[in-house]
């Protein structure tokens, strides 16, 4: 018997990604250049996060051409993202036979209610959370993988450090806890007691968990795997700085040595500029990707 | 006890470390060169085999790990297996070039197209749970070659020698059976060598 899209297929999926950088980019030439300096996997975007950000309006599922060219371009995985509750552009990604989808709150939502049922789709997930709760929600509804929010396009790490920082936290404190204690705190975090039950058995999410939004130097990345990160999604910030092949390869050396400061040391000498970048104090709060979803 | 690493350039290396641990070995997971040296075996896990050869080449692990693998046993699976064999289709070059086999990479579709099957692996069992993702098989393979597995008239599990190597991951299961069974291989190459 042969089955497919079962959750151990899903989830392994982004089990072999750990330890990788998975790179936002918006066409072919990018790709190869991703591909090239030891990407596991690439995101076909219409515009990275920064260009989104600067560019307004909504942001929609990319042109399934630019999506096409990215899949023929590299043999690595192809992700792709989809608005949150956007059941027909996650079903229209899923038909090119895109290896992931991120329901993204990089994109404007179509739905402000209600997340993807992501158990209904032969395709794996990635989903964005700021806390346990959230990731454990977006398991609970089908996630095959979690990532930080951050705050993506701005260049600026100090949002996925605090969402790290506070799932990482949450977990250890709802390891320690005792069984008769997980009802209300699964009450109290909006978060499915079947799920929160797991977490504190394995001591660890059940699913890979990596870092996003906000990555843009070889540092910055590693702080992330230090902060215990599976892996590091990396979106404005490659293509957006000076010399992105150089910065592409330096951030992949620094998540696998991200404990090797000697080394990471060198892999940041000349670099070039990294991406501007933006202080979170000046974004107005409906600029904040970070509140989309819930 | 023998000590089998796990090399640690990227992907599924937690997994592998727990199943070696559960089958009785040591098992350390490897970063560096001089990691290998006190090894009597290692994993090469899945994950994707151009970043992972990326970083074989940029940390000069190539040549340390072919003389690695002349006198000690080595167990690949998915990319691991690519990394093993000595061609690959559509490809001029291959990398390890340790199993005597052509292999295809992503033979079975895209990740919408993965799959978990019952698999009948030789000398371990006739109801191994096999997860394939994205997976290689195995096109052909040379006489010194042991097929050890059959899914679908592709061979998906080969022996030759102390190598050994695998399309699927035995080690996102809870059925440790071919990790025991490279553990014994790596035993058995170590009484051999002493």
């Amino acid at each position: 018997m042969l089955k497919t899209g079962t959750d151990r297929v899903k989830r392994g999926m982004a089990e072999m990604q750990k330890g990788g950088v998975i790179m936002d980019v918006i066409n072919a030439e990018q790709a190869k250049i991703a591909e090239a300096s030891g990407a596991v996997a690439v995101m076909a975007l219409e515009r990275v996060p920064a260009d989104i950000r600067a560019a307004g309006g909504v942001a929609r599922m990319a042109d399934p051409t630019i999506v096409e060219e990215v899949l023929n371009a590299v043999s690595i995985p192809v992700m792709a993202k989809a608005r949150i509750g956007h059941i027909v552009e996650a079903r229209v990604l899923e038909s090119m036979g895109v290896d992931y989808l991120d329901e993204s709150e990089v994109l404007t939502p179509a739905d402000e209610v209600f997340h993807l049922n992501k158990r209904d789709f032969k395709v794996p997930f990635v989903c964005g959370a700021r806390d346990l709760g959230e990731a454990s929600r977006r398991i609970g509804e089908g996630a095959s993988m979690i990532r930080t929010k951050g705050e993506p396009g701005t260049g600026n790490i100090v949002e996925a450090v605090r969402h790290m920082r506070m799932i990482q936290g949450q977990i250890r404190k709802v390891s320690a806890m005792s069984e008769d204690e997980l009802m209300t705190e699964a009450k109290n975090l909006g978060a499915p007691y079947e799920i929160l039950l797991q977490i504190k058995k394995e001591g660890r999410l059940p699913v890979v968990n990596f870092a996003a939004g906000g990555v843009a130097t070889p540092a910055d990345a590693a702080l992330m795997m230090e902060l215990g990160a599976d892996g590091v999604f990396v979106g404005s910030g490659i293509f957006k700085s000076e010399n992105p092949e150089k910065f592409a390869r330096a951030i992949v050396e620094a998540t696998t040595h991200y404990r090797d400061y000697e080394l990471i040391a060198n892999l940041s000498k000349g670099l070039g500029t990294a991406m501007k970048g933006i202080e979170i104090s000046t974004l107005l709060p409906g600029d904040r990707m970070q509140e989309r979803g819930w | 006890m023998t000590k089998i690493g796990v090399l640690a350039l990227q992907g599924a290396v937690r997994e592998h470390i727990r199943a070696l641990q559960e089958s009785g070995a040591e098992a350390v997971s490897v970063k560096r060169i001089e990691e290998l040296n006190d090894l009597d075996g290692l994993v090469i896990p899945g994950g994707e085999s151009t970043a992972m050869r990326r970083l074989i080449d940029k940390y000069e692990f190539m040549e340390p790990l072919k003389k690695f693998a002349q006198e000690k046993p080595v167990f690949g699976t998915c990319a691991g297996l690519i990394l093993m064999a000595k061609r690959i289709q559509g490809q001029e070059s291959a990398h390890l070039e340790l199993i005597d086999m052509t292999v295809e990479r992503n033979a079975f579709g895209r990740q919408v197209d993965s799959f978990e099957a019952d698999l009948e692996i030789k000398g371990v069992g006739d109801d191994v749970n096999g997860v394939f993702i994205r997976a290689p098989y195995i096109v052909e393979v040379g006489e010194e070659v042991e097929v050890l597995s059959v899914h679908n008239d592709r061979i998906v599990a080969a022996k030759q020698g102390h190598f050994l190597c695998a399309a699927f991951h035995p080690e996102l299961t809870d059925d440790y059976r071919l990790h025991q069974f490279f553990v014994e291989m790596v035993a058995e190459k170590k009484k051999v060598i002493a």
